[in-house]
C-alpha cells in the first residue's frame, strides 16, 4: 500500500492530517522496537543549519544514520555562500538539492522551509524557521504522549510557561486539536497563549482554560508540559514575585496521577527542579531521545514507499 | 433647491462607487490610474446615509478585469462597479474578496523569507469579517491595516 506522505514536505504541522499524524507516530513506534538500519541504504540526505541548532541537528544525523544514510551538510549559516557571497536561499536549495534526496533545513527566518520546499523536488522537512514552526519537535512531543499513554485523545494536558511566544506549545497545541484533549494553560497573564491559537481551539470546540498556578490543576493531569518563563521578559521585582507558580518540584506531584508524565522540550534551567528527575512522573530525557525515532519516521515515510510500520 | 452632486457623466469607462472615505486616493495610486492620460473624475469624503462619508472614482476606457476588481476589495470590500458604454451602464457588479492575494502586498514580519527572495509575495483570506491576511510563508496573520502594498 502506498504511503501518504511518500516524497511530500514536513513544513508546519497543521498542514498534516490526523492520519498523518497517526501514521508517523506508528512508524516512530515500529523503528523504536524494531530498528531497521538498511531503510535508507545509498540514500544521502542534506542537513543544512542555517543557524546553529545542537539537539535537533545531533537527533536527526543519528536518525539518518541508524537508517543506514549517509548525511552531507553544515551545522552553522556563517560560513555558507549564502552568507559569505549573498547566495539566495532558492538558489542554494536547488543546487544542495540536486545532490541528495531530502533536505532537512533550519533557518532564522520564518517562512524558509516553505519556501525552500518551492525550489526543489526532493522532500523537505523543517526543521525550525525563526520563531514560526517547528513540526519535528511537535512529532516528538506526540510520540511521547502516544507511548506513555497509549492514546492521543481525552487527554489533560497543561502547558506551562511561556505561552506566548513558545513556538513549541503553539505547535502541539495545533497538532493535538485534532484529538479530542482537555487543555490548561498556565503562564503569566503577560505570556498567555496568543488568541489565533485559541480561536482555532473554539473553532475546533476543544475545552481549555486559563490557570495562574501548576498546583491548581496537577492532580487532574495526564501530561505537564513544561517551558521556561524568561526572566528578561519581566523586571526583576515583578519575576521574583510570580516565578514560584511556573516551576515545578517533586512536593508538589505528590498526590498525581500514576499516569503523569512531565515533559519538556529542553534545555530546562531552573523551572524543573532536579529532585523532579528521580521520581516516575520524570520523561524529559526519553523525550529527547524519541526525537531520533519521529526523525526516523519522517525520513522513512518520506524516502520509501514501502516501509510498513508493524508496531 | 435639490442637492445633486455635479460631477460629469463619462461615455465609456467604469466608475467605482462605495469606496470608503480616505481609500480612493490609495486606488489610484495602486493602479497607477494616478500616470494615466485618461480622463479620472474622483470624488472624495461625499456624503452617505451613515454619516461615515465615501470616495468615488470614474475614469474613461477603463475597464476591471477579475483580478483587478478582487484587488479592488484590498482598499473597499463592498465597493461596486459600473461598466458604461454610450453613457448607459453596461453592467454593474459589486467586487467579492478573492481566496488569496499573490504578488501585491508586502508581509509585515520583517523576518519573513519573502522579503529577500526572488518569490511573489501570497496572503490568504483569513477572517473575512476584519479582514485577516496569513502569509503563505512565515504563517503569520495581520489585520489588513498593517500592510502596505508593492510598488
Amino acid at each position: 500500500m502506498n504511503n501518504p506522505l511518500y516524497q511530500k514536505n514536513i513544513i508546519s504541522i497543521p498542514d498534516l492530517s490526523r492520519s498523518d499524524l497517526e501514521l508517523i507516530l506508528q512508524t516512530a513506534q515500529s523503528l523504536k522496537k524494531t530498528p531497521q538500519p538498511e531503510l535508507l541504504k545509498n540514500k544521502v540526505v542534506a542537513s543544512c543549519f542555517f543557524e546553529a541548532s545542537t539537539r535537533t541537528r545531533l537527533s536527526f544525523e543519528t536518525a539518518v544514520q541508524r537508517l543506514g544514510g549517509s548525511v552531507i551538510g553544515f551545522d552553522s549559516g556563517g560560513n555558507t555562500s549564502l552568507a559569505q557571497k549573498g547566495e539566495t536561499l532558492a538558489d542554494s536549495v536547488k543546487v544542495i538539492s540536486s545532490y541528495a534526496d531530502a533536505f532537512f533545513m533550519r533557518h532564522p527566518q520564518e517562512g524558509a522551509a516553505r519556501l525552500a520546499s518551492e525550489f526543489t523536488s526532493i522532500p523537505v522537512i523543517n526543521g525550525g524557521d525563526g520563531s514560526n514552526q517547528h513540526p519535528t519537535q511537535t512529532l516528538l512531543d506526540l510520540f511521547t504522549i502516544y507511548e506513555t499513554q497509549s492514546r492521543l485523545d481525552n487527554l489533560n494536558i497543561a502547558f506551562v510557561g511561556d505561552l506566548k511566544y513558545g513556538r513549541t506549545v503553539h505547535s502541539l497545541a495545533q497538532a493535538l486539536s485534532l484529538f479530542n484533549c482537555n487543555f490548561y494553560f498556565i503562564s503569566p497573564e503577560a505570556l498567555a497563549m496568543p488568541d489565533y491559537i485559541t480561536e482555532e481551539l473554539n473553532e475546533r470546540g476543544i475545552n481549555f482554560s486559563l490557570h495562574n498556578s501548576i498546583e491548581e490543576v496537577v492532580d487532574d493531569l495526564d501530561i505537564l508540559y513544561m517551558t521556561r518563563v524568561q526572566k528578561e521578559r519581566f523586571d526583576e521585582t515583578e519575576y521574583q514575585h510570580m516565578k514560584s507558580a511556573f516551576l515545578l518540584n517533586a512536593g508538589m506531584l505528590s498526590n498525581a496521577k500514576v499516569n503523569l508524565k512531565v515533559l519538556h522540550p529542553l534545555p530546562r534551567i531552573d523551572e524543573i527542579d532536579i529532585d523532579v528527575d528521580d521520581t516516575p512522573y520524570a520523561y524529559y530525557f526519553q523525550q529527547a531521545q524519541n526525537g531520533v525515532f519521529a526523525r526516523q519516521a519522517l525520513l522513512a515515510l518520506l524516502l520509501t514507499n514501502h516501509f510498513q510500520a508493524n508496531a | 433647491m435639490q442637492k445633486k452632486l455635479q460631477v460629469e457623466a463619462i461615455e465609456h469607462g467604469s466608475v467605482i462607487d462605495h469606496i470608503p472615505a480616505q481609500q480612493g486616493v490609495k486606488i489610484l495610486k495602486f493602479f497607477k490610474f494616478t500616470q494615466t492620460k485618461e480622463k479620472i473624475t474622483i470624488g472624495l469624503n461625499l456624503a452617505t446615509h451613515n454619516g461615515e462619508g465615501k470616495d468615488l472614482i470614474k475614469i474613461e476606457n477603463t475597464f476591471f478585469n477579475d483580478q483587478q476588481a478582487n484587488q479592488l476589495a484590498l482598499f473597499a470590500p463592498n465597493a461596486t462597479i459600473n461598466q458604461i458604454k454610450d453613457f448607459k451602464v453596461v453592467n454593474k457588479f459589486q467586487v467579492q474578496l478573492p481566496s488569496s492575494f499573490i504578488g501585491v502586498l508586502v508581509c509585515p514580519n520583517s523576518n519573513c523569507i519573502s522579503h529577500n527572495e526572488p518569490v511573489n509575495t501570497r496572503f490568504y483570506v483569513h477572517q473575512k469579517n476584519s479582514l485577516k491576511l496569513k502569509c503563505h510563508y512565515c504563517e503569520k496573520s495581520f489585520e489588513r491595516s498593517t500592510f502596505d502594498e508593492l510598488d
